[in-house]
């Protein structure tokens, strides 16, 4: 009874391996089948990454608490904006892409934890992350050690390039340069008064805009006075302003900071329309709380304005407030972290691979013709081309487009003659 | 000095091999070597949180300025870290090869005088352990002889903190500013980025760590801990008995700053960076936090509250990264609402009491802890 027993339980068992074993060959094709237009995981994804049939991985590592959180918050919204629209489109090589949110919380060693979290636990893809340089500064080592993907989207200091990093902003000299020959032109300028947050980026960009008017324009720099971060009091400064009288005041202050200057410049009686300002740091999303009318006048020189006058910038703004709200405004760096989820989409699928090598061999010369900004590509140095452009703030909080380059400018990270 | 018999008590002994048990066995088996390296980073707060029992718990003396220390030692160490990452081949890229970057961004062309000792390993070493104690014994000095206490001396290391925080931000081109020293690589030629050096660095943070356990639990046996928690009860008691009460003062207060630099140096190693964040205000207050909540008589309820705090910060940031500072805040006031002698309190008023009824016969001697938390019942400033 025993045996019968036992040959009743084993014979249906041995039937379903036999069978298994027959179908053995037809699973081996099943995945080439099935995703006939989505190519299998293992070939594309030979480094662990978090890929599966169906989902890719991706972090987003940007402050969500703490003083940078204002600024970042556009960043953060336009990532997953971006996200949603490529995920409606198919996602990446027939995959959609799932996003982790990682709190930087304004404090630079938290970036740097938890973007080794995102790179070694979770085994992210690509991160789309950081916003101050020295968020960037921290999270670097961590990416060339785990060899991770980051997408940077503010305008910065430039004097880096990794192979590591997509900067998906503007660096130094192609912020600046072409708007001081602008204003050297257009008003004549010869003076300037040079006013910073104390910081590496304000430093290094006001020293390239020093050799510029000195040696290019064959301008004079009649002051640089630098202030700490979330400094409120200007009056100092503004009286030397008053006393030296520049062509040009040329900013580069940071944050909060923008509120009390701007107010206090306009309280000392110095009227933007008549006095010239150049800005590189004020978009807008500071002008929502320094207020249009503290503002009105000023010069700002950068890639991308709210308002430009474009068919991809025309179907961005509207799905942007759609998702948001009606009342938010996006800024500069909020269009470039836009650019980051496509860049690596479009970068993913020329190299068809996720593989964070390839995509960093595949990155120069992806170019994107949906930016709202009109077009960037990537340049070997992984910086993108970009146009630069001046606008004026108005009263109701936006900048009318003044000026643009004709053609793309070129990104140089080490630019010779201005060290 | 005198010392009892027995170095520790029975609930004691119990806290020191629950303890080691956790961080020599537990933790190693059970975690990656990612978790790992963040519970190392934890650990190193628990050095400022043993030096805070010591110098808060027992003497009194609140110190909301620990992060100062804390900061110089941590940037004693990656001075010496950075000057090694910063060799000419490395920085050939810049202007100004062979110094740190942050230098070169700044136009700073040679290496500053007061950064030439970081050469030296041994010469670091010292420093990690002098720069502080010499900074605290002037601060030390120049209060306590003074007779400044209590919530004034509070406010005046919250004023060092800030003054540290705005001279290394404003001092960029010497300190590295809000960036910090970052891209911190090798210790004399070992690199200490990758998983077998983080587990090799963990387990010397916790030999370290039970190291300065032992001296404060040393200096807490002796005369001289009497003497201390004497202080804080009645200070001219003390004072009126013959004691010089500021030198008792300056000893605590020097010893918790180093045991806080310790911590900082173990950081630099741990984490591979360093920043002006960890100087500031709110990160010494953090650290005054994480005593609370472990318990602030306690030593062993330091190292917890450190763990504990920040296992929550991180796991809470985690799972709710727009909400959890509301998270970890309400945690923060139902401790103290709820337990004011934080964890080391729940142990004597609800553990404690079962270990002793399983284990009888000795009950009449575990009497120390729980002595020094009953003693603790009105805050002592």
């Amino acid at each position: 009874m025993s045996d019968e027993a036992n040959k009743g339980l084993l014979s249906p068992l041995r039937r379903k391996l036999l069978m298994g074993m027959a179908a053995l060959p037809a699973i081996t094709m099943l995945p080439r089948a099935s995703f006939a237009q989505a190519p299998a995981t293992s070939a594309i994804n030979t480094t662990g990454l978090a890929v599966t049939d169906t989902e890719v991985t991706v972090g987003i590592l940007h402050s969500a608490t703490g003083t940078m959180a204002i600024s970042e918050t556009g960043s953060i919204e336009a990532e997953k904006l971006a996200i949603e629209q490529i995920n409606a489109m198919g996602g990446v090589l027939g995959r959609k892409i799932k996003f982790i949110q990682e709190d930087g919380a304004s404090d630079w060693p938290t970036f740097a934890e938890k973007a080794k979290k995102l790179l070694v636990n979770d085994k992210v893809a690509a991160i789309m992350g950081c916003w101050t340089s020295a968020s960037r500064k921290a999270v670097l080592p961590v990416m060339e050690q785990y060899n991770g993907m980051l997408y940077y989207p503010t305008f910065y200091e430039g004097l880096e390039q990794s192979k590591n990093v997509i900067y998906t902003g503007q660096e130094a000299t192609q912020q600046i340069l072409a708007g001081l020959n602008w204003i050297a032109k257009e008003k004549g300028a010869k003076s300037f008064f040079f006013i910073g947050s104390d910081y590496i980026w304000p430093r290094t960009s006001n020293k390239i805009a020093r050799k510029h008017v000195e040696n290019v324009l064959k301008g004079k720099v009649v002051g640089e006075e630098y202030y700490p971060l979330g400094n409120t009091q200007f009056n100092s400064v503004i009286n030397k302003i008053k006393l030296t009288k520049p062509d040009v005041i040329f900013t580069d202050v940071v944050g909060g900071s923008n509120v009390a200057f701007y107010k206090q410049l306009k309280a000392a009686g110095i009227d933007l329309s008549k006095q010239a300002l150049l800005t590189i740091s004020v978009t807008e999303d500071e002008i929502d709380g320094i207020g249009g009318e503290n503002i009105a006048g000023a010069y700002a020189c950068m890639k991308y304005f709210q308002s430009l006058d474009n068919p991809n910038n025309k179907t961005f703004v509207p799905a942007f407030k759609k998702m948001w709200g009606e009342k938010t405004v996006i800024g500069d760096v909020t269009q470039a972290a836009y650019l980051g989820p496509w860049l690596w989409k479009l970068t993913v699928e020329k190299a068809g691979s996720f593989d964070v090598d390839k995509i960093a061999a595949a990155s120069p010369g992806v170019e994107f013709k949906g930016a709202p900004e009109g077009y960037v590509r990537i340049h070997e140095n992984h910086h993108l081309w970009s146009k630069t452009r001046v606008g004026r703030a108005k009263l109701d909080g936006q900048f009318e487009l003044i000026f643009e380059t004709a053609d793309l400018v070129e990104p140089d990270p080490f630019p010779k003659g201005y060290q | 000095m005198i010392i009892s018999s027995r170095f520790f008590n029975r609930s004691e002994l119990i806290g020191f091999v629950a303890l080691a048990a956790v961080l020599f066995l537990i933790l190693p088996l059970t975690l990656d070597v990612f978790r790992l390296n963040l519970v190392a980073k934890y650990l190193t707060y628990a050095f400022v949180a043993v030096g805070l029992v010591l110098c808060w718990g027992y003497g009194g003396i609140l110190s909301l300025g620990q992060g100062v220390f804390f900061g110089l030692g941590g940037y004693c160490m990656a001075m010496f870290l950075k000057l090694e990452a910063s060799s000419v081949e490395n920085t050939k890229i810049q202007s100004t090869p062979g110094i740190p970057d942050f230098m070169d961004w700044n136009q700073i062309t040679s290496l500053p005088l007061f950064w030439q000792p970081f050469h030296s390993l041994s010469l670091t070493i010292l420093a990690i352990i002098l720069v502080p104690g010499l900074f605290a014994l002037i601060i030390g000095t120049a209060m306590f002889k003074r007779r400044v206490g209590g919530t004034y001396f509070a406010i005046i290391t919250q004023a060092v903190a800030a003054i540290l925080t705005i001279l290394i931000v404003g001092q960029q081109g010497y300190t590295g500013g809000i960036n910090g020293m970052t891209d911190l690589r090798t210790l004399k030629g070992w690199d200490i980025r990758p998983d077998h050096a983080k587990v090799i660095l963990y387990f010397v943070e916790v030999v370290l760590l039970f190291a300065c356990i032992g001296i404060a639990q040393f200096i807490r046996l002796t005369k001289l801990g009497r003497i201390l928690v004497a202080m804080r009860e009645q200070e001219d008691r003390v004072r009126f008995s013959g004691y010089s009460v500021a030198n008792f003062k300056i000893f605590a207060f020097c010893m918790s700053a180093i045991f806080a630099a310790i911590g900082g140096a173990m950081f630099a190693l741990n984490v591979g960076f360093m920043s002006p964040s960890f100087v500031g205000i709110v990160p010494s207050i953090e650290m005054v936090i994480y005593t609370a909540v472990g318990g602030r008589t306690s030593i062993f309820g330091a190292v917890w509250g450190a763990l504990l705090v920040n296992f929550a910060k991180t796991s809470l940031s985690e799972s709710f990264p727009q909400l959890w500072l509301f998270g970890l805040g309400a945690l923060f006031i139902a401790v103290v609402l709820a337990f004011p002698n934080g964890l080391s309190g729940l142990w004597a008023d609800y553990v404690q009491p079962r270990i002793d009824r399983l284990l009888p016969s000795r009950k009449a001697k575990s009497g120390a802890w729980v002595d020094n938390s009953v003693a603790d019942g009105a805050p002592a400033e």
